[in-house]
């Protein structure tokens, strides 16, 4: 794939530790995961993202072995998953609703793992209360559930899972029930957990922004399929197609042929665009291919149209247009220019807010000019 | 149709989202595996139970209906319709009318009844709701038997209805003759609405509290009286209430047994005496199979014309 | 739209029905309809005269009367044992009825659940009527030395009582998250193990509700017990009905109310821990 981002700070080892293959499973008439591959890493922190619906959750439940697949096969450390149940799979899962039962003590949650597996009661203990210390509940073991808040219950669903050292853990929407302060505050605990621990993590989460902070690889999803796997960076810059470009973040896509092809560069004549784009990139396509060129907003750059010299018919990646709506987010605004009078002809510039709102550069009806750079957009063909 | 480092290209598919969340998160009976150890352990200790201690001793008794009586105990099963035809006599046929007689007359009392009653409730402020259905549920809880020896207290020549209106007549200097309260069809009929008033206010009072109250003052506002909002808005709209609170009066009412027995006089037994009396003292079984079978399907009937009724109207529970 | 504004907060809203007074003098006609005769039953319980007319006085001594009454004392003993044994058995059905219904699909399980709700709405007295007949015909052993001779009436409780602890714990079992399920699953627990751990405790409260309800439809049975037991296995409610016939005496009273409190009590219990299931619905 396109664009090497270099290593980012958590460089998982490069040993597939689950090998996912063309995996299927349908309910009745409803196809919910459709064919999926996979390889995930061992240590890594990987994470499944999609809209609701896409299959991700029942992706994870597979992987724990609490549904059974319909066609393919999961392989974990080598081992063929097929024959082995729930119980006896070396995975072990955070649920979404935490799932801490309710009658016992925090101490006998975390050590519910052990005990069915006739560890001796002295043992168990001793490794609960270190299961607990792990998480930072150190002396809360004989508190019941109902006495503890949302946050510090999720800390007994991840102690009690990781006691058994699984050598997978599955998270199904951890983020999810938290209130925004604690949600960060968890994200770069879980992280920490992970490097700590060292095994691999596997999160179910439709929140892109949690997946772009925490994992190390990501899969998107939509409709049962994965869309593409990449770090989130690379995700984020080289999106390989369109779902993708416009699930994560937001992103302008200008619908276009290609008309040349020059070395590196792509020539597209896009329809809204008098002027055609030039893009660099890795990956091209033939003459005459339909494509989308996928621009992120603060990859434009916006000026006032002065007048002054009139755009040229031949000048490439730029565009005239008028501001036609401004959403004012605080650190940045977003600024609606129309480029066409289509209703497809609206385009997204993010602008940071470096001067007072009094001071804006930009009004409502201001005639300005969007360029960027030839390497600042992608061709998707899909 | 799409690209991705290590993927083999899908079929694309035009359904619908699959209901991911609605599986995960939902009902038990929807991902359960199927483990048919467990599954017969758990059904069958309660189905033996329920055959051999209650579907057969049904079945005997319906294979009993047709049987004849051959000297003091015997009975020969020939398969004969006699015993229901003579159900038809004109003596039981009365008894039956006057069964569903008294039924009716109770139902309909319950429901003149139980109507203000439920408004009451529904319509009182918030903290005295709980309160006023608690006082009316509490009496339910009372033995019925001791209900009714209540009743006979109550209601006896020598009792203090009779006690209190002798007091209240002499004080006016009134003649007096105690009123006959007791052994009769009217003392039947007292005590089955006694008995079974909670049965119809609580549906009523569970289908009126669902109502919007603003379809009320939408009424009056456009013009109609209290009586008229009354009767066009609040009634139509208590129907299934009406309905379950009907039944659920009618159908025991019918099958009674005590409150006939110790308040009614000897032209006012219904059904279950009736019943009672072949296997307790006429000794006459078949007969007395028939008409416990005549009235479970009197019963069953009951039942169908309610869910006929009540289909489309948003279902109250099946109780 | 009409306002209520504080001018008219003194009369009743056009709404506010029950702040009229046509119905408040509605409700307590009915709630007086509906306590008097118990009330005064109590009441009279405790009367020093044999009429139960007029109160002569306060006395214990019908209570003491009754105590001492062989007969009595001996049917509350029936009476109990009974309730507890029909108790524990419909707690174990109806357990596993609910269990086996909300847990599985099967062919005509609507038929099955169609049967298990039959004890509830069929007549009392057909049902009476079943179990004398069955008894009867397949040759139920009587003469039986206590407490076996209570057998007959024991299982027809038991035959009309779980389908009620099945209703309750049905409703108690909709609430079950199924992750806590998956979850001990999930920790390598067997399938009975996650019975054990996770549903079991879950079902606790509507077993321990059920339970209660099934005692005192056992205790205050009067028809299909009527049908079912002789003369050496008399009940509570059965004694006090052959003493009703006689006559109404402040002994009868007595008795009464005792049972009386007994089942209020009982209920009164069930009813607070449904309310207390229902309100930490989340468990």
């Amino acid at each position: 794939m396109t664009g090497d981002l270099g290593s980012e700070n958590r460089t998982p080892a490069d040993k597939a530790i689950i090998r996912i293959n063309s995996l299927s499973k349908n309910f009745g008439t409803i196809q919910a995961v459709d064919g999926v591959s996979l390889e995930i890493q061992a240590g890594e922190f990987f994470a499944l993202l999609g809209p609701s619906g896409c299959g991700k959750t029942t992706l994870l439940r597979m992987l724990a072995g609490l549904e059974t697949p319909s066609a393919g096969s999961i392989i974990i450390d080598g081992e063929d998953m097929s024959r082995v149940p729930a119980n006896r799979r070396p995975v072990n899962t955070v649920f979404q609703s935490y799932a801490v039962f309710p009658h016992l003590s925090v101490l006998d949650n975390v050590g519910y793992g052990l005990k069915v597996t006739g560890i001796r009661a002295v043992e168990v203990r001793d490794r609960a209360e270190a299961a607990l210390d792990l998480v930072k509940l150190e002396g809360y073991g004989a508190r019941m559930p109902d006495q503890l808040s949302g946050g510090q219950r999720q800390r007994v669903a991840l102690a009690r899972a990781l006691i058994k050292r699984p050598k997978v853990l599955l998270l199904d929407e951890p983020l999810s029930a938290l209130d925004a302060k604690l949600r960060e505050a968890m994200r770069h605990e879980l992280v920490n957990l992970q490097e700590t621990v060292g095994i691999t993590f596997i999160i179910v989460t439709h929140d892109q922004e949690e997946a772009l902070s925490m994992a190390d690889r990501i899969a998107v999803m939509d409709r049962g399929c994965v869309r593409q796997v990449a770090p989130p960076a690379q995700l984020y810059e080289f999106p390989t197609n369109r779902f993708v470009a416009d699930f994560i973040g937001s992103v302008n896509l200008l619908e276009g042929i290609v008309s040349a092809v020059d070395g590196a560069e792509m020539t597209v004549q896009a329809a809204l665009l008098a002027a055609p784009l030039r893009i660099v990139q890795d990956k091209r396509f033939v003459p005459g291919t339909k494509v989308w060129v996928a621009i992120r907003p603060e990859k434009i750059n916006m000026t006032k149209l002065e007048t002054g010299p009139t755009l040229r018919l031949d000048d490439n990646n730029q565009v005239e247009g008028i501001v036609e709506e401004i959403t004012y987010l605080g650190d940045f605004s977003i600024y609606h220019v129309r480029i066409a009078d289509r209703p497809e002809g609206l385009v997204k510039v993010a602008v940071p807010n470096f001067d007072r709102a009094t001071l804006r550069p930009f009004i409502w009806e201001d005639r300005v000019i969007l360029r960027w750079n030839p390497n600042s957009g992608v061709v998707l063909d899909s | 149709m799409w690209s991705g480092s290590t993927m083999t290209p899908g079929r694309v598919f035009s359904r619908p989202e699959p209901p991911e969340v609605g599986l995960a998160g939902g009902g038990a009976v929807a991902r359960q595996r199927k483990h048919p150890l467990v599954f017969w352990v758990s059904a069958l200790p309660p189905s033996l139970w329920l055959f051999g201690f209650f579907l057969a001793p049904l079945a005997i008794v319906w294979v009993l209906s047709f049987g004849e009586k051959r000297g003091l105990i015997d009975v020969e099963i020939t398969w004969t319709l006699a015993n229901y035809v003579r159900a038809l006599d004109p003596l039981y046929l009365g008894v039956v009318a006057k069964s569903l007689w008294i039924s009716g007359v109770t139902t309909v009392l319950c429901l003149m009844i139980g109507l203000p009653v439920a408004l009451g409730i529904v319509f009182a402020p918030g903290r005295w709701k709980p309160i006023l259905l608690f006082l009316v549920i509490l009496p339910f809880w009372t033995n019925l038997l001791i209900r009714t020896y209540a009743l006979i207290a109550v209601l006896r020549t020598r009792g203090y209805v009779n006690f209190t209106l002798e007091w209240g007549a002499d004080t006016l200097g009134l003649p007096f003759e105690p009123l006959a309260l007791l052994y009769n069809n009217a003392a039947v009929v007292i005590g089955l609405v006694y008995v079974h008033l909670p049965f119809m206010v609580l549906p009523l009072y569970a289908a009126l509290d669902r109502m919007d109250k603003l379809l009320i003052e939408a009424a009056l506002d456009l013009g109609a009286s209290q009586l008229r909002a009354f009767v066009t808005i609040v009634v139509p709209l208590a129907v299934p209430g009406i309905i379950s609170g009907v039944i659920l009066v009618f159908i025991p009412a019918l099958g009674s047994y005590l409150i006939p027995d110790l308040l009614g006089g000897t032209d006012s037994q219904m059904i279950a005496n009736v019943i009672e009396r072949q296997f307790k003292r006429a000794n006459d079984w078949p007969f007395g199979a028939a008409l416990s079978f005549l009235l479970m399907y009197l019963t069953f009937g009951a039942l169908a014309i309610r869910s006929v009724l009540a289909k489309g109207d948003g279902g109250l529970e099946a109780k | 739209m009409k306002v209520r504004d504080n001018a008219r907060r003194i009369q009743p809203g056009p709404l506010e029905y029950t702040r009229q007074a046509w119905m408040r003098m509605i409700l307590l006609a009915t709630f007086v309809f509906l306590y008097t005769p118990i009330a005064t039953l109590v009441a009279f319980s405790f009367n020093d005269s044999r009429r139960n007319i007029v109160w002569r006085g306060f006395t214990t001594k019908y209570y003491e009367k009754a105590l001492a009454n062989d007969g009595l004392i001996e049917a509350f003993v029936n009476s109990l044992s009974i309730a507890f044994v029909s108790t524990f058995i419909s707690i174990i059905l109806g357990a596993m009825t609910a269990f086996m219904l909300w847990r599985f699909r099967f062919p005509l399980k609507p038929l099955y659940e169609g049967a298990v709700t039959l004890p509830i709405v069929i007549p009392e007295i057909c049902m009476g009527v079943a179990m004398l007949v069955f008894f009867a015909r397949i040759g139920w052993p009587t003469g039986l030395p206590w407490p076996l001779n209570l057998g007959q009436i024991a299982i027809a409780h038991v035959s009309f009582s779980f389908p009620f602890v099945a209703v309750v714990v049905r409703a108690r079992l909709a609430s079950f998250n199924p992750e806590i399920a998956e979850a001990a699953r999930d920790l390598g627990a067997g399938e009975w193990a996650v019975m054990r751990d996770a549903v079991i405790p879950h079902m606790r409260p509507g077993l321990l509700a059920g339970g209660l309800l099934a005692f005192t439809l056992s205790l205050d049975d009067f028809v299909i017990t009527f049908f079912t037991s002789g003369p050496e296995s008399v009940t509570f409610p059965v004694k006090v009905y052959s003493m009703v016939r006689f006559s109404v005496t402040p002994e009868v009273n007595a008795a009464s109310t005792v049972l009386v409190v007994i089942t209020v009590t009982v209920t009164a219990l069930a009813l607070w821990i449904q309310n207390k299931q229902s309100s930490e619905a989340r468990g």
